[in-house]
């Protein structure tokens, strides 16, 4: 089976990490973006990953070579020379996608949740149409763009944007599943698959929603990258609770690589996530975090307090005794000020 | 002999000082780690001849003062005595309303002090100023330097730069004057009585006329003894070959704001170097880190892994914990800084507890370090409707949880917080 994965450009909203890194390589809870996807894709049976990319990175590709070894699988490199939207990569990548008659995955790369990618296959050759997508609840509809579909089946009517009356509470989750005959829907140019081809197949009929079970969090950007972390964290705590550090100064869900190091007196969590030692940030005596994305490298002095979402990039040094509130730092800086209110760090 | 006053004031002066003021004195705060008024009773005490210091304010008598002067006569050796004014009579009528007490036992010269400033305080340079600028029964105001926009902030002084006989004298002018500045201490004879009084008997006649006139009782600011020196006398014996002005570069500042006491402190724990070696802490095995001048009461326990300095007071009976950090702070007796916090420019109050990882950080208000002559600022508490950034004080007995930070704020006495607050004042 084959799944296309829409990267696209330069992951810009979750600045200043993706200045160093490509987005779909930076750690979620430890592990690379795309690869939280990439593995769960292997699990349902998927042998071939075509990831839709608008910019060439060299150190994406060639980490895409090691995980092909390592997973046993291929994986494709599709490139738009011009952004061609949510729809525009399928068929750039037709020919990889239209080889055989099996149904193909689709997925937004921003997506973290419990992917349910075995019985998304399954509901999607229960109902037989062309297409399945996955639909996920929200309390504030009003926020987004809702389905509207008949509960027992799954078929879905019409598609709502920002609605002001109730109609739904579900969302597009960003996961698809498509036959390759879908294909013949899209033109080679800019389409949105959200707004140009999900209406149509709708109303033909030939669309359907299932809906996921579980959390899920679109991490594209830093405060919800560390909402999802929570997320990710408690369904571990469920799902497999021996990943999960706990002891003396542990608190709540924490993930802790076995190669980092933590001095004594150290009080961790709850939700809390920390990479491996070797190419490691460093936080030193007293200081005081919540609510942080600390890069690459970085180094945090003594008695620091850092808050409300601030985001360190790769190899930000933050000297002693100072307040980061909200501060967004560019990579390579280093912090002599206090940050009072949040603000962005060139 | 000579003998020394020093200007108390009141309950209703020094409200800028609050909360502070709400639980001592505000000359009884320690500065550097001493009531504020000792320094000025050390430097009194040790000049040659001193025979007697005379408080005046009107403070109603209370145990916190009664058991300072007790202390202090002790200490120093010397008649310590209190009087207090049945009203506020001002810096001139004060001294004029207990003339005889200051003039029994003839001294043949006094000085003034004013309790809220802190100083370098050259007494005995004024006096040998005084008898050698060749006027002998002449009156001497301490000046120094101010920059040109601060000097409108304080009594302005315009001196005969050969003999520096004061010319002028205006108090906060409007427009600029001069950049030589009164510090609020002054050297005395019982002459000035005469002149206090000649202003005291004007007053009366005025009253008379003004109370005949309108036919409504004066309120306190109306009594014909409440007289001020600097408007009152000053200005009237400028120019008439009585008054002169000796200049000093030494420290000097006035501690009006509470976050005037920190740079206070600053100065004063500086000056320790030379005068009280004895009370700066120092690095030691098995004590905390020091890092510049830090006083530290003995009665304090304070863990090895904590990190003080520059410029911290502790008071008596505080505790701090593990991986503390205190920084630009005055720590008042009793509170307990638990492990990992951290205060950054600002005054603990007594019995106040902060928790751990806790942030208590102010706003420091210190002169513009590049300015030889700058003075502190005294800031007005708000600004276009805002908070001025300042210090951040806690009141006596304030718990802070553990993890919240606390920034440019004043918490008032006796509050328990269960957040971070920023830039406000907790009631």
């Amino acid at each position: 089976m084959k799944a296309l994965i829409l990267v696209g450009g330069y992951g810009t909203r979750l600045r200043p990490l993706t200045l160093s890194v490509p987005k779909p390589l930076v750690e979620f809870c430890n592990k690379p973006i795309l690869l939280h996807q990439v593995e769960a894709l292997v699990k349902a049976g998927v042998d071939h990953v075509v990831l839709a990319v608008s910019y060439m990175s060299e150190l994406l590709e060639r980490e895409m070579r090691v995980q092909e070894q390592r997973l046993g699988i291929r994986i494709s490199l599709s490139h738009e020379k011009e952004p061609l939207g949510t729809a525009g990569p399928l068929a750039l990548a037709r020919e990889l996608l239209n080889v055989d008659n099996e149904p193909f995955f689709v997925l937004n790369s921003d997506v973290i949740c419990d992917f349910p990618f075995k019985d998304l296959l399954q509901f999607h050759r229960n109902h037989g149409k062309e297409g399945t997508i996955v639909v996920t609840r929200v309390e504030e509809p009003s926020k987004y763009g809702v389905v509207v579909f008949e509960t027992d089946s799954g078929r879905i009517h019409r598609f709502v944007e920002k609605p002001q009356v109730f109609v739904s509470n579900k969302i597009n989750a960003g996961m698809y599943i498509f036959n390759p005959s879908m294909l013949s829907r899209i033109q080679l140019r800019p389409t949105s698959i959200e707004k140009e081809i999900f209406p149509v197949m709708a109303e033909e009929g030939q669309l359907y929603a299932m809906e996921l079970q579980g959390f899920w969090m679109d991490i594209g950007q830093p405060k919800d990258f560390l909402t999802g972390m929570c997320m990710y964290l408690q369904s571990l705590r469920q799902h497999a609770p021996d990943r999960l550090r706990t002891g003396p100064g542990f608190l709540g869900n924490v993930l802790v690589d076995p190669t980092a190091q933590i001095g004594e007196n150290c009080t961790i969590g709850p939700n809390v996530t920390i990479g491996a030692g070797v190419v490691g940030a460093r936080v030193r005596s007293h200081s005081w975090l919540e609510s942080c994305i600390v890069g690459w490298s970085s180094s945090v002095g003594q008695w620091v307090r850092m808050e409300n979402v601030t985001v360190l990039g790769e190899d930000v040094i933050v000297n002693d005794e100072l307040y980061l509130n909200g501060a967004n730092v560019l990579p390579h800086k280093s912090i002599n000020e206090s940050v009072p209110e949040p603000r962005i760090i060139m | 002999m000579l003998k020394a006053v020093i200007l108390i004031g009141g309950p209703q002066k020094g409200t800028r000082f609050r909360p502070l003021s709400f639980e001592v004195p505000k000359p009884l705060f320690p500065v550097a780690g001493v009531p504020m008024l000792q320094h000025h009773i050390e430097a009194c005490a040790k000049v040659p001849n001193m025979k007697e210091i005379l408080l005046i304010g009107f403070y109603q008598p209370n145990e916190e003062l009664t058991r300072f002067l007790m202390n202090a006569q002790q200490e120093f050796k010397i008649s310590i005595r209190y009087l207090q004014e049945y009203a506020a009579l001002g810096t001139g009528g004060g001294i004029y309303h207990f003339r005889d007490q200051i003039v029994s036992g003839s001294p043949e010269a006094f000085f003034v002090l004013n309790a809220d400033v802190s100083s370098a305080f050259p007494l005995t340079e004024m006096l040998s100023f005084q008898k050698e600028h060749g006027e002998p029964n002449s009156f001497v105001i301490l000046g120094t330097t101010a920059n040109r926009k601060q000097s409108m902030n304080y009594g302005c002084i315009v001196e005969n730069e050969e003999t520096n006989e004061v010319l002028h004298y205006v108090e906060k002018p409007s427009t600029f004057v001069s950049d030589i500045i009164n510090c609020g201490i002054y050297l005395f004879n019982p002459d000035i009585f005469q002149h206090i009084g000649a202003v005291f008997q004007k007053n009366q006649q005025d009253m008379f006329c003004l109370a005949f006139a309108e036919k409504e009782p004066t309120n306190g600011w109306h009594r014909a003894e409440a007289i001020r020196l600097e408007q009152d006398i000053f200005t009237a014996l400028a120019g008439q070959g009585k008054l002169y002005v000796y200049k000093t570069l030494s420290f000097w500042s006035q501690i009006k704001s509470a976050g005037s006491a920190i740079y206070a402190s600053r100065l004063y724990l500086n000056q320790y170097h030379k005068t009280h070696p004895e009370r700066l802490a120092s690095n030691k095995e098995g004590g905390p880190k020091i890092s510049g001048n830090v006083y530290i009461h003995p009665t304090a326990n304070i863990d090895p892994t904590a990190m003080l300095g520059p410029n911290v007071s502790i008071g008596t009976g505080v505790t701090i914990g593990a991986g503390v950090r205190v920084r630009e702070s005055i720590i008042l007796h009793g509170a307990n800084l638990q492990d990992h916090c951290c205060v950054l420019n600002s005054i603990v109050g007594w019995d106040s507890t902060i928790g751990r990882w806790a942030r208590v950080e102010g706003t420091p208000s210190d002169p513009n370090p590049n300015d030889p002559y700058a003075k502190i600022d005294s800031e007005t508490l708000f600004r276009d409707g805002k908070l001025t950034p300042s210090i951040t004080i806690l009141g006596c007995n304030v718990t802070i949880p553990s993890e919240v930070i606390i920034l440019n704020s004043i918490v008032l006495p006796h509050k328990d917080l269960n957040r971070s607050f920023k830039n406000q004042i907790i009631l």
